[in-house]
């Protein structure tokens, strides 16, 4: 008699139902790397590229054609053109189609006439390329119409522009750009600044937040709603509310510590060091609170009531109470927070682009992409940034699922 | 520490404490309100704070210390002890008032908070109670200033006009005489500024992002939920790696590649990318959520000769319809707010969503009342569907972890 055994082999059920699995994540997948894997693949090879941003429009051979009147004599022009000022245009020429009723009287070194097909060549041409070619005609019929049906007729052109992204060309020009000085330093002290404060402040202030509303009383609903405002209104109104608060010209905050004699005059609020970096890291502790107070007070409300029923007959103080019952518990919860929080203000870029726009010593990594690939046009630095953005990504999220995998839920 | 726990000294320290907290409350709030001069007046607004507290572990009778305390306060506004101070041209009617708030906010809080003190030491209970009482009402007080401020500044300037508020930032106080020019910042935009149509098409980019991510996270999260397949876990995981990834790298090569093919400038571009910055978070919620299903309905469903899609269309999806509704808020709300790729997507005005058009006005040539009535629409749909299904809404975001 045999024992029995789970069997080694996937069953017929087993593997429909994998099938349907995969077939129902497909398109998600397929998406999602559509537009989250291509373009991280495509940051790290723009990051090595020379590109700016000015190579983003296509290298092309562009013509236009005209037929002209001067003194009673018909020519035909053709104006060719190199759409780049530096790049070169290989194999550039075109290739059009004369139409019955206007014959050509010569035809230009360049080209070759075969039947009623004007065919052009120029070889390879540098950037800048810009030339005339003048060609007497006689018409055989209404020049006006002829006019209409020379120009409404587009020479086909041929030539190969060479874009800087698809080329072979490769530099560390990008890298060595930004990690060069004391600004790549600047960058990151920010960086950690805001997100290492910005993160806990948001937790300290979630869980004040969280312990004054852990009690039924009426109106608790309402001051709950309230409390998340700051959270689910858009960015862009919160963020430019705070801007004008805060206005060092019309703001009501500096008029406020004005008249109430804090500060004699009026203060920049957004526009000095180190004073910018920490007013940004407020704002991000004002918006973000809402978020850990609500995770906090969602865990705050699981904990069993039985335990501070104990804690209350052993004679516990508040305090004692709130330090080793409530925050052992939290424990989980605020850790898991701390991670996630973490990463997300590190990569938050909203928020300081609209308060300071990167000024006054508040460029963060993500800002700096911006500001190397837009300010300044360098679009292959921008992409070193982000290549570096994500690498430091990625030690995080070696550590993240290092601990999480030991936390509870999420 | 032991001395702190005499009652008498409990009982002044907070009352001095409060009263200060109370005298920069009333100065504040009465300075926005009226756009007069408020200030609290330190050794003043100590003084009563200190006695009131004290008087309170003494006196049995608390509503004669709250009397005894607004007289106090009153007598004092004649004082260079005053507990308030006041700019020119304020009325001895609003001093008065000014004066007699903080005399009632002082000390009638005071009482509740100190109603355990007694003369003589008090035991840890009594002592900590006290304190706890105080950092709550502090805790109130400041975090639904610092949260309204902000919401009450943006909506009383944007009814403003240019010249009020260059005379005086502090004065929110709202003209009534005006009438309808309260609201000309906001017939201004919607009539030179074209808002109606950012509106509409930040409300059909919300809804087909709800749509399009809804189409496909439903069936994800579903096969992750309740089918058995090779790489669950490294899938379930690697959502959580696309959490991870920040939006302004994504954002680079995706304007790249959208100048290329000329995709930059439609609202379908922009269809293409809003949803998959949301179907991770949507498939991660659902799945959650169906996780907590009881599967016994859908093997009833099969074994009555369903396939799993009608189960899914016919048990699941009907089950689930409260998810549903959290995940399609939560996911409008993130479609509705987002700023970045429209900022760098969009450039021709004829189709902005309403952020990049808000983003339009932070010139200096468009005056600042017509920024916050800019900031007013784009917030105020989302706070009508945020408080009308706050329960839902408030699950969406817990259930939703921490995308933001």
């Amino acid at each position: 008699m045999t024992t029995p055994m789970p069997p080694t082999t996937k069953g017929a059920l087993e593997q429909r139902e994998a099938r349907l699995a995969w077939g129902l994540l497909l398109p998600t997948i397929a998406i999602v790397s559509l537009v989250i894997v291509l373009p991280l693949l495509a940051i790290f090879w723009i990051s090595f590229k020379p590109v700016g941003l000015a190579d983003l429009r296509p290298v092309a051979p562009v013509i236009r054609e005209s037929l002209r009147e001067r003194d009673g004599d018909y020519r035909l022009e053709y104006r060719v053109r190199n759409s780049s000022q530096t790049k070169t245009v290989t194999g550039m020429g075109f290739t059009d189609q004369i139409p019955d009723g206007v014959t050509l009287l010569d035809v230009p070194p360049n080209c070759d006439l075969n039947g009623a097909a004007l065919i052009c060549d120029f070889g390879d041409v540098e950037g800048g390329f810009n030339e005339r070619l003048r060609i007497p005609v006689t018409l055989d019929g209404d020049p006006e119409i002829l006019e209409e049906i020379v120009e409404g007729s587009e020479p086909t052109s041929r030539g190969q522009g060479d874009s800087v992204l698809t080329n072979s060309a490769f530099t560390l020009e990008n890298f060595a750009r930004i990690f060069d000085g004391d600004e790549f330093w600047d960058v990151l002290w920010a960086t950690l600044f805001y997100t290492v404060f910005g993160t806990i402040g948001a937790l300290v202030v979630g869980l004040f937040a969280a312990l004054l509303l852990n009690k039924s009383f009426r109106g608790k609903g309402l001051l709950r709603g309230l409390y998340l405002f700051p959270y689910v209104s858009p960015i862009i109104a919160v963020a430019f509310t705070w801007v004008t608060l805060l206005d060092p010209f019309s703001g009501s905050l500096n008029a406020l510590l004005i008249q109430m004699g804090v500060t004699s005059g009026p203060i920049n609020f957004f526009g000095q060091r180190p004073l910018a970096l920490i007013m940004v890291t407020v704002f991000e502790i004002w918006r973000y609170f809402p978020l850990s107070f609500l995770f906090i007070l969602a865990r705050m409300q699981s904990i069993d009531t039985d335990m501070y029923e104990a804690a209350d007959m052993d004679g516990a103080s508040p305090f004692q109470k709130f330090w080793y019952l409530s925050l052992p518990m939290l424990l989980g919860i605020l850790s898991v927070l701390f991670l996630l929080r973490f990463i997300w203000t590190f990569n938050k870029f909203d928020d300081i682009f609209l308060l300071t726009g990167g000024n006054a010593g508040t460029r963060t990594l993500t800002v700096n992409v911006y500001e190397q690939a837009f300010a300044i046009s360098n679009i292959g630095a921008g992409a070193a940034v982000a290549v570096v953005i994500f690498v430091m990504l990625l030690l995080f999220s070696v550590l993240f699922f290092r601990f999480i995998s030991q936390e509870e839920g999420l | 520490m032991n001395l702190l726990r005499q009652g008498i000294v409990t009982g002044g320290v907070i009352g001095l404490m409060w009263a200060f907290v109370i005298a920069v409350t009333v100065s504040v709030a009465l300075s926005f309100a009226s756009g007069l001069g408020f200030r609290p007046g330190i050794w003043g607004c100590l003084l009563v704070g200190a006695a009131g507290g004290m008087a309170l572990v003494y006196v049995q009778n608390a509503r004669w210390v709250i009397v005894g305390g607004i007289l106090v306060a009153m007598t004092l506004l004649l004082t260079p002890l005053s507990p308030m101070f006041f700019g020119e041209g304020v009325s001895i009617m609003w001093r008065l008032l000014a004066v007699g708030l903080f005399g009632l906010f002082t000390i009638w809080p005071l009482e509740r908070m100190l109603v355990e003190a007694h003369v003589g030491a008090l035991n840890r209970h009594a002592f900590e109670d006290a304190v706890i009482r105080f950092l709550t009402g502090f805790g109130y007080i400041i975090f639904t200033a610092i949260v309204l401020i902000p919401f009450y500044v943006m909506v009383m300037t944007s009814l403003k006009s240019q010249q009020a508020l260059l005379k005086n930032p502090l004065d929110f106080s709202v003209d009534l005489s005006r009438g309808l020019d309260l609201f000309r910042s906001y017939f201004e935009l919607f009539g030179q500024f074209n808002f109606g149509s950012y509106l509409w098409t930040s409300f059909y980019v919300s809804v087909l992002t709800v749509f399009i991510t809804l189409l496909f996270s439903v069936p994800g999260a579903y096969a992750v939920a309740r089918l058995r397949f090779q790489g669950r876990a490294a899938f379930s995981r690697s959502i959580l790696l696309i959490y991870m990834v920040p939006m302004i790298v994504l954002a680079l090569p995706i304007y790249i590649a959208f100048s290329m093919t000329g995709l930059r400038n439609t609202i379908p571009g922009l269809l293409m990318i809003y949803p998959v910055t949301t179907i991770p978070v949507a498939l991660y919620m659902l799945q959650g959520y169906f996780r907590g299903l009881p599967g016994e309905v859908e093997e009833a469903g099969l074994m009555d000769g369903l396939n799993r899609i009608q189960v899914i269309m016919k048990i699941t999806l009907p089950l689930s319809l409260p998810a549903m509704v959290s995940v399609s808020l939560y996911v409008f709300m993130i479609a509705w707010n987002e700023f970045l790729l429209a900022f760098m997507l969009l450039d021709d005005p004829s189709k902005f969503t309403l952020t990049r058009g808000v983003a339009m006005l932070n010139s200096s040539e468009i005056p600042r009342q017509h920024l916050m009535a800019g900031a007013v629409i784009a917030t105020l749909p989302i706070m009508v569907l945020f408080l009308g299904l706050e329960r839902f809404m408030t699950k969406g975001l817990t259930a939703g972890s921490v995308k933001g």
